[in-house]
Parts: C-alpha cells; sequence; structure tokens
C-alpha cells in the first residue's frame, strides 16, 4: 500500500523556508553543472561545427594543427587534380588551398589586451568548398586589393572590424569588405583574405593546408591510403570533421574535468544540506510515521515515501537550476585554443540532454541525501513516537 | 517593608481584537520569609500575577516593587540582570537544558555572575546536596525521572541564593510520592533556609504546605486565612 | 570562556547536523580557494619578468621568425647588456597528451640570461658541450621518467620527423612561477637538421636600467620597422602577461562559480542554524527566565554559527593550501606555482564571517526578540 504523494507535497509546503534553502541549494549546484558543461559543450560545437564530413583536409605530415603545416605549391597542384577531389559546377576542382597564421590584435575597449587571431589566406573555392560559410553583410573581397572579410564573432569585438573599416597588419591596410557567418564554428573568429594578397604580405611562399570536397562522400577512407603513400609527398589526410573535433579535445577535456570537479564538489555540500533537512523532518514527524504505522503502512512504504519527498525537493530545485541557467545559453565568450594558438569565440551550449542531465542530477542528489533519514523514519518504533 | 509590593496593578491581554483583563487594580503584599500559595481556577491570572513579580512580563497598570526595587518599571536588560540576581522560577515541565548534565543546568544561572570557576563549583555542589540529588550531578535529564528533575529545577533555582522562588504549578506533573517530596523540600527551604516562596498551584497539598494562601477569582483576591493543613 | 560548555553542548545536540555542516564549509571554502588560486596564479604569472629583460617578437605575428643576423644590430644598441634568441619546436612525446614547452636556443647566451635556471656545472658544461644535448625541467624527471643521459625522441610538428636527443642537464627554476616542464636545446642542431638557418623565433635583451626599458624597447623596434620582419618589443613581463590574457575572462568564470559556491553554502548553513533554532525556543525562553539578557542570548546564536563557519573555514582554507603545495601541483603546466596565497586564505575567513553573520542573523535576532512568556506558555 503505497503512501499517497500529496502526504509528502503538502508536508514539503508546510515547511516552506528549509525546503526553500535546500531546493535553492540543490538549484545553485545544478545550474554550476548546467554552465559549465554548456561551456565546454560551446567550445567543442564550435570546432566540431568547423569541418564537414565531406571535407578532406591534408597537411604536412607530422603536423598537429594548420598552423605547424607546411605545403609547396607544387604539391597542391598535384592534389588539387586528384581524382578523389569533387568537381564544381564550372568543373573546377572543390580543393582550396589555404594559408593559417595568426596576428596580435588587440580587444576593443583595452587594447593591451592581445589576441591571437586567425587570418587565413583562401582562394576563390574557399567559399564553395566550405559549404556553411556564407557572407551576411557586404561584398567578397576583391580580387587584387587588399581586402578582407570578417568572421562575425569578431566583429565589434576588435577595432576596425566594421564594413568600411581599415583593419592593419603584416605593416599594411586592409579594407574590411564584408562579414561572413559559418554556422557558430571557429571560422566566425577568422579574417579571411585572398591568398594572392596575403602570403607575400606574410612573406611567405607555399600554403600550409588543403581542403577539398569528396568526389565520392563515402570513399573517404580509399582517398587517405591512395595521397598518403603517394609518393610525391609527404603528408596526413584527415576527414576534416574529426580533425577538428580532435583539436577541441585538449581544452575540452579540460572544461568538462573542471566542470565535473567543481560541481561534484559542490554538490557532497548541497546533499549534507538535504541531509539536515530530512533528518529534522522525520524527527518532527515521528508522531505522524507512528500513525501511518498503525494504520497499516508497511516500513518499506515509509521509507520510500521519504524518500519521493527528498527526490520532490531536489526536483524542484533542479528544476530551478535549470531556469538559472537557461539565460546563459548562447552568451559568446571567448578563449585561446591551445591546440591551434589562436583566439576563439563561441557561446554556451545548452541542450536538452544537459538540461535533462542537469535533473537527473539533482534528483540524484536528492535521493542519496534523503537515504539515511528514510530509513530512519523506516525504523520509528511505533510505540515510542506515540507517546 | 514587605519584599513584594503590588500595587493597583492591572494587566490586559489582547488577542485577535477581544480584550481580556486579567486583574483590575489589584494590590497585595508579600513578606520576606513567607510561603504563599496563589491559588484559584484556570484564567484567574495566578500565573500572570508571578510573572508579574518575576519580572517577566509588565502590568498594564500599575507598580510592582521587590526587595525595593521597581520591577515595573525597568527595562528588559535590567530585568534580566535583576532577575539573575533576584529571583529563582521553577516551572511545571521543569524546563532543564537537555543537552547539559544536572550539575550544568544548575550551574547556569552562576554563569552571569562574576564567580570563579571554583566558587560556582562550591555552589553548585551546595545546591544538588540540599536538594539531595549529589549523586546525579552527572546524569541528563533524560536519565532522571520526573521528580528527580524537578528537584535539579529547584536546585537551579536556589543555587544564586536569589531573594524570590517562584513555583508555577511545580507538582503538576509529578506523581504522589515525587510531589510529596517536593513539597517536603520546599517546606524545608522556607523553615530552615528562609527562602521566600510563592508557588502557584491547583494541588491542595502543595497550598497545604503554604502558611498563607491566595484565591484569585474574577480578578481579585479572596484570601484565605493562615490555613489549616488538609490531611 | 565559561559559556564555552553551553555552546558545546548546543553544538553536540545534534552531532550529525553539526559535523555534516561544517563539512560542507570545509568542501565549500576548499573549492573557493581553488578558484580563486587560478586567478591569483594567472595574476602571478602575468606580474612575472626580470624589469631588466625585455622580449622582441615579430611585430606580424609570433608565429613569424626574427632573422639571426638582428643579434649583432641589437648589441648596438646602448643599455643592452645581453641578447639570447630562442625558436618554438612545438615537438610532442609519447602520444602528445601531455603539453610541453619545448624549444631551441642560443645555449651559452640563454642560460647566461637567465640565472633562475639552476644547473649543476657539470650537466651544464656537458649540455654546451653535446650539440644534439638538451636540457629538461625538472618536473618532466617525474612525469617521463627522463634520466640524465638517455636519449629521448621527439615527434616535430612544425619541423617534421622524429628529433631525438641526449638529455645531458635538468634545470631546477629559483622561482615557482617560472615553468618547470620545458626542455631546451641547441639551435644549432634544428639549423643542421632543416638545412636553413638564420631564424629565431624571439630574441631576449638583458639592459642596463629598468628605466631604461621603454627607451630601448623603441630604438629596437624603430630600427627595424620597416624590414620585412619588424619587431615589437616589450618588458618581459609585458610578454608573460598577454599570455596570461589569452585564457580569456577567466577571473570572471572563477569569481561567478565561487559566489555561487559561497552562496550555495550559506543555504545549507542558514538551514541548519534556523533548525536548530527552531527546536529550541523553550530552552531559550528558559534561559532568559534564568536571567540571560536578549544581547546575550543574540550572542551566543551567533557563537554557534561562528563556531561551525570557522571550523569548516579553517578545514576546507588549511586542506587547500596544504594539498597544492604537498602535491606541487599545477594544472599539467598551465599554472606554474599554484599555492594559495596569503590573501586568499583572509578572503576565505572573511567569507566565513560573512557566513556566521548571515546564517547566525536570523536565529539570533529571533533568540533575542522571544517573549518569554508567550513561549513558555506553548507546550500546554
Amino acid at each position: 500500500m503505497k503512501i499517497p504523494f500529496t502526504y509528502n507535497v503538502r508536508s514539503v509546503l508546510g515547511r516552506p523556508v528549509s525546503t526553500a534553502l535546500t531546493a535553492l541549494g540543490i538549484a545553485l549546484v545544478v545550474a554550476v553543472f548546467i554552465g559549465m558543461l554548456a561551456l565546454a559543450n560551446g567550445f567543442a560545437a564550435a570546432l566540431t561545427r568547423t569541418g564537414s564530413p565531406k571535407n578532406v583536409l591534408v597537411l604536412r605530415r607530422g603536423a598537429d594543427s594548420e598552423m605547424s603545416s607546411g605545403l609547396e605549391r607544387d604539391v597542391v597542384s598535384i592534389l588539387s587534380g586528384s581524382p578523389h577531389v569533387a568537381r564544381g559546377a564550372d568543373g573546377r576542382p572543390l580543393a582550396s588551398p589555404e594559408l593559417y597564421v595568426i596576428i596580435p590584435l588587440g580587444r576593443m575597449g583595452d587594447t593591451t589586451q592581445l589576441a591571437n587571431v586567425v587570418v587565413r589566406g583562401v582562394s576563390d573555392a574557399a567559399w564553395g568548398v566550405r559549404a556553411n560559410v556564407h557572407v551576411t553583410e557586404g561584398r567578397r573581397p576583391a580580387s587584387g586589393r587588399n581586402e578582407v572579410c570578417v568572421g562575425n564573432r569578431l566583429v565589434g569585438r576588435f577595432p576596425g572590424t566594421g564594413i568600411g573599416e581599415t583593419m592593419r597588419f603584416a605593416g599594411r591596410p586592409w579594407a574590411v569588405t564584408c562579414h561572413f557567418a559559418a554556422g557558430g564554428s571557429a571560422f566566425e573568429s577568422e579574417i579571411w583574405g585572398e591568398n594572392e594578397q596575403i602570403l607575400p604580405a606574410m612573406r611567405r611562399d607555399g600554403f600550409q593546408s588543403l581542403s577539398f570536397r569528396l568526389a565520392d562522400p563515402a570513399a573517404f577512407d580509399e582517398a587517405k591510403r591512395a595521397i598518403e603513400a603517394d609518393k610525391r609527398m609527404q603528408v596526413d589526410v584527415y576527414r576534416e570533421s574529426a580533425f577538428y573535433a580532435k583539436q577541441s579535445e585538449l581544452l575540452g577535456r579540460i572544461l568538462r574535468i573542471l566542470a565535473i570537479m567543481i560541481t561534484a564538489i559542490m554538490a557532497v555540500g548541497a546533499v549534507f544540506g538535504a541531509v539536515n533537512t530530512m533528518y529534522a523532518a522525520v524527527a518532527s514527524r515521528a508522531p505522524e510515521i507512528a500513525v501511518l504505522l498503525t494504520l497499516g503502512f508497511k516500513p518499506r512504504s515509509i521509507l520510500a515515501s521519504f524518500l519521493a519527498e527528498s527526490a520532490l525537493i531536489a526536483g524542484v530545485g533542479g528544476v530551478l537550476g535549470c531556469l538559472l541557467a537557461l539565460p546563459m545559453n548562447g552568451i559568446v565568450t571567448s578563449t585561446t585554443n591551445w591546440a591551434s594558438f589562436s583566439e576563439i569565440a563561441f557561446s554556451f551550449r545548452i541542450t536538452p540532454m544537459l538540461l535533462l542531465a542537469g535533473l537527473i542530477f539533482a534528483v540524484v542528489m536528492g535521493t542519496v541525501g534523503g537515504f539515511f533519514p528514510a530509513r530512519r523514519a523506516s525504523k520509528v518504533p511505533v510505540v515510542q513516537a506515540i507517546r | 517593608m514587605p519584599l513584594v509590593e503590588i500595587r493597583d496593578v492591572s494587566k490586559r491581554f489582547s488577542r485577535d481584537a477581544e480584550r481580556i483583563d486579567v486583574f483590575d487594580s489589584l494590590s497585595m503584599d508579600i513578606e520576606q520569609g513567607s510561603f504563599t500559595a496563589l491559588m484559584g481556577p484556570s484564567g484567574s491570572g495566578k500565573s500572570t500575577l508571578l510573572n508579574l513579580i518575576a519580572g517577566l512580563d509588565k502590568p498594564t497598570s500599575g507598580t510592582v516593587t521587590v526587595g525595593g526595587a521597581a520591577v515595573s518599571a525597568m527595562t528588559a536588560a535590567q530585568l534580566a540582570n535583576w532577575r539573575a540576581q533576584h529571583v529563582g522560577f521553577v516551572f511545571q515541565q521543569f524546563n532543564l537544558l537537555p543537552v547539559l548534565t544536572a550539575w550544568q543546568n544548575v550551574e547556569l544561572p552562576l554563569l552571569l555572575t562574576r564567580l570563579s570557576k571554583r566558587e560556582r563549583e562550591e555552589r553548585v555542589g551546595i545546591a544538588l546536596g540540599v536538594v539531595g540529588l549529589d549523586d546525579r550531578h552527572r546524569h541528563y535529564p533524560r536519565q532522571l525521572s520526573g521528580g528527580q528533575e524537578q528537584r535539579v529545577a529547584i536546585a537551579r533555582a536556589i543555587v544564586a541564593d536569589p531573594t524570590l522562588v517562584l513555583l508555577d504549578e511545580p507538582t503538576g506533573q509529578l506523581d504522589a510520592k515525587s510531589s510529596q517530596e517536593v513539597l517536603a523540600l520546599l517546606g524545608r527551604l522556607n523553615e530552615e533556609f528562609g527562602k521566600t516562596i510563592v508557588i502557584v498551584t491547583h494541588d491542595p497539598h502543595a497550598a497545604a504546605r503554604a502558611r498563607r494562601q491566595l484565591h484569585l477569582e474574577k480578578g481579585t483576591f479572596v484570601e484565605q486565612a493562615d490555613a489549616v493543613t488538609v490531611p | 570562556m565559561k559559556f564555552f560548555t553551553l555552546l558545546r553542548a548546543n553544538l553536540g545536540r545534534h552531532k550529525r547536523r553539526t559535523i555534516l555542516t561544517m563539512a560542507s564549509v570545509a568542501l565549500a571554502l576548499f573549492l573557493f580557494a581553488s578558484l580563486r588560486t587560478v586567478v591569483t596564479t594567472l595574476k602571478a604569472a602575468s606580474q612575472f619578468g626580470s624589469a631588466r629583460r625585455l622580449v622582441s617578437t615579430n611585430a606580424t605575428g609570433i608565429v613569424f621568425p626574427l632573422p639571426i643576423a638582428y643579434a649583432n644590430r641589437l648589441a648596438t644598441i646602448p643599455g643592452v647588456e645581453k641578447i639570447t634568441w630562442a625558436n618554438w619546436f612545438g615537438g610532442q612525446y609519447g602520444d602528445g597528451k601531455r603539453f610541453f614547452a619545448n624549444f631551441a636556443v642560443d645555449a651559452k647566451s640563454y642560460l647566461d640570461l637567465y640565472p633562475e635556471m639552476q644547473v649543476p656545472a657539470d650537466q651544464k658544461a656537458a649540455f654546451l658541450a653535446d650539440r644534439a644535448g638538451a636540457l629538461i625541467g625538472a618536473r618532466l624527471v617525474d612525469l617521463f621518467g627522463w634520466k640524465v643521459g638517455q636519449n629521448v625522441t621527439l615527434r616535430g610538428t612544425i619541423f617534421p620527423g622524429d628529433w631525438t636527443f641526449t638529455v645531458r642537464g635538468v634545470y631546477t627554476p629559483t622561482d615557482k612561477a617560472i615553468n618547470d616542464d620545458a626542455m631546451m636545446f641547441h639551435f644549432e642542431y634544428l639549423d643542421e637538421k632543416t638545412g636553413r638557418n638564420g631564424l629565431a623565433g624571439w630574441y631576449i635583451m638583458q639592459i642596463d636600467q629598468p628605466d631604461n626599458a621603454p627607451r630601448i624597447a623603441k630604438t629596437v623596434d624603430d630600427m627595424f620597422r620597416n624590414s620585412s620582419a619588424p619587431t615589437r618589443t616589450g618588458t618581459e613581463q609585458a610578454f608573460n602577461a598577454s599570455f596570461a590574457t589569452m585564457w580569456g575572462n577567466v577571473s570572471l568564470l572563477m569569481n561567478t562559480i565561487g559566489m555561487a559556491v559561497v552562496f550555495a553554502i550559506l543555504l545549507v548553513t542558514a538551514n541548519a542554524m534556523m533548525m536548530s533554532a527552531r527546536e529550541r525556543t523553550r530552552e531559550l525562553a528558559v534561559l532568559k527566565t534564568i536571567g540571560f539578557t536578549d544581547r546575550r542570548l543574540f550572542g551566543l546564536v551567533m557563537l554557534e554559527a561562528g563556531i561551525i563557519t570557522v571550523t569548516g573555514a579553517v578545514i576546507g582554507l588549511g586542506a587547500a593550501k596544504l594539498l597544492y603545495r604537498a602535491t606541487n601541483f599545477n594544472a599539467a603546466g598551465f599554472l606554474p606555482g599554484f599555492d594559495v596565497t596569503t590573501a586568499t586564505l583572509l578572503l576565505g575567513g572573511g567569507i566565513a564571517l560573512v557566513l556566521m553573520l548571515a546564517s547566525g542573523i536570523v536565529p539570533a535576532a529571533r533568540a533575542a526578540r522571544l517573549p518569554v512568556v508567550a513561549a513558555l506558555r506553548n507546550v500546554e
């Protein structure tokens, strides 16, 4: 025979202050949990969205990032002619040779605070190969001119990034002609310019990476084998999406570990709070429990009832925590991705799964905290309690 | 001069827009060394009167003077200090602190004095001796019987050598035997040690111990002359 | 402290509750101290650096090199006493999961300019004599189990291929803020194997007086402003500071979490105090009857809250200070010199006091204002 849940609900409402304090404590733990994981999520998402599973990224053998790589022009020519590379509507290969450097830029507001921002030298093909990139404002840089297109996430955070304004790096001025979006990926924290202008400005002769669309998306392994075995070059071939995902590993892991450690410690504190509350509740309701027992409810039901009550309080706390965390969703922040040593802006990303995880976490905290008190409740000796 | 002088005292309670006049223009004296019993039906105000004498409550009008001090005119802080020195209060529910031993409970009032630890120990020992519980001093209230608890409470009430010992239904929760022990103790305190005692009670045996019985009825006294002991 | 017995008895009334609450406070303050130390460590790193050393990098970007020929020209600048340079190598060891700094240096002048890196004389001589030799930080010995005389192979990322070095010496930094897990080798070795020469990643100069720093820095930058490799020169401290800012708004993150932690613990403590207070209404009234003043009761309740929060704080803060020291924690190299500062400890103590006040105020005020007669009448 189960004790009706309304008993628990009414009891909880009967001690509003204590309940509120406990629930709020749990809410804070859940909010921090969700917030920190949303940070890790957002970072990982920005990077995984950067690459496409249909694209391939080719770097020099052994390079761990686009920055440490180097591809000579002839290697790029050979690769562009490969049958594994898809062709565009105009018959030209959908292959984009690119340069990847970082420049120090002072932040808006406090220009002594420097960030290492990525400047990517691209060709026309880049806009086609990277399907998730599109211009949101202005026009693409014209050929032969010192013009650049700035990723949306840089706009407003660094001076001179508005359309029509001029940025200065590598010793010369660059007019900003457009802004581009890239699905919230790492590209949005980059400055794109024409290879023909960027390479000489950076005093480079060759490229650093080649990104191309697979002619047959299912044939990645074959393409990888063929290209890596080619004796004319020493390269590593990656599926683009897999490569960028790997770039997020280090920092992503740090953020996730940090999230778990911090919330674990906080959770213990919150659970202790729940334990206190429940023990006090049990103590003050001993007569009621005795009455329930005399009415015929089993000790097991008493245990379950008090566990449910603890879980209820925690559940309320969980919902509160989710509500507290939600406003964080979408907030943009930035850090340096140490894997590529470059500035990347990303936003907190709260997913339904994360909210669910937060709720479950809360209920678990409540159940753990309520276990011993509930057990004490079920052991209340009838006679003593009634006296 | 009487120890306690109550002059034209009225006490009015307001509860939920209802006004209750407990008593109106009451006057009485209590002599030093006397043993007085306050009796009367429920609601007659006897406990309230005791509270006024103890300085736990203030009269709506009138004055209460104890040992020359105008109790009814003191501030809360002054009353607290005054009570610490002059009043020993015993309750029906004993009201010992459950987390302290008998000894520590009795010591409580002395913590408010400037006595050294040794002096405190001495007095607690004496007080417990008087009530006959020196062998139980390490016990917690839950380990004592009702009668023993009340005796500890009495020890606590006398340890600071107060001017007045006030008791509110002290035998109300005791069985016959324990009641007798407690009452005998009170008798001793009054006769042997000269303590002024005022006791509020329903219990005729308790009232019989007293040398003066005052009946409160509808806010006024109906005094029973030095009573004949009821067997 | 004659009221100590009463205080202790009250706290012992519900031993479990008292202990759990103290433990919660301890955990919260441990966490708080840890978070705050991240901020203070980054700050310390950003303020570290000799006032007499300047760092020059390529103005276009840190990834761009500077010609070795610059060394001679820098030497001509008045006020410049010593010069050295280094080039980032970026090699990985094993699976590469544990990142550590490794770079090529002009060995003799580098060690000369950095007396903070202490190397035993014989090891130093051996390192300087062996072109393929390497100097490693003391922590790498523990991390990878490397020994002097052993060959270690790094996988090059910028410079492809496998690179083998012989460990010739171990350095120990005199200051905790300096990374003790870096590895240095000879730039000649790098040049020889890559077949190119003449490139440095960054230059470090020792100048005669700190006051001359701005002037000398400007001279350097002016000297190369119109060349193919313009420079950006600043103090070593500014250089270090720029790395600290690269993390982003860490202090905001840590402080926000820190506040959430403190607030959460406040709720737990306040709840515990209020529960205790609620159960003792009658006892408090009795104490008032005996003659305890309102003020005294207020103080007693506050003190009870104080004992819980301060004990918890001492345990939590103490544990943080001792733990990080004992384990020589440095967050896998990212936060060298991770140590809880005295300022953090004091701040933690302050928080404990605030906790005491915030959690004790309501029960203490209630105790003080408790109407004796009404409270005693309650049980009938």
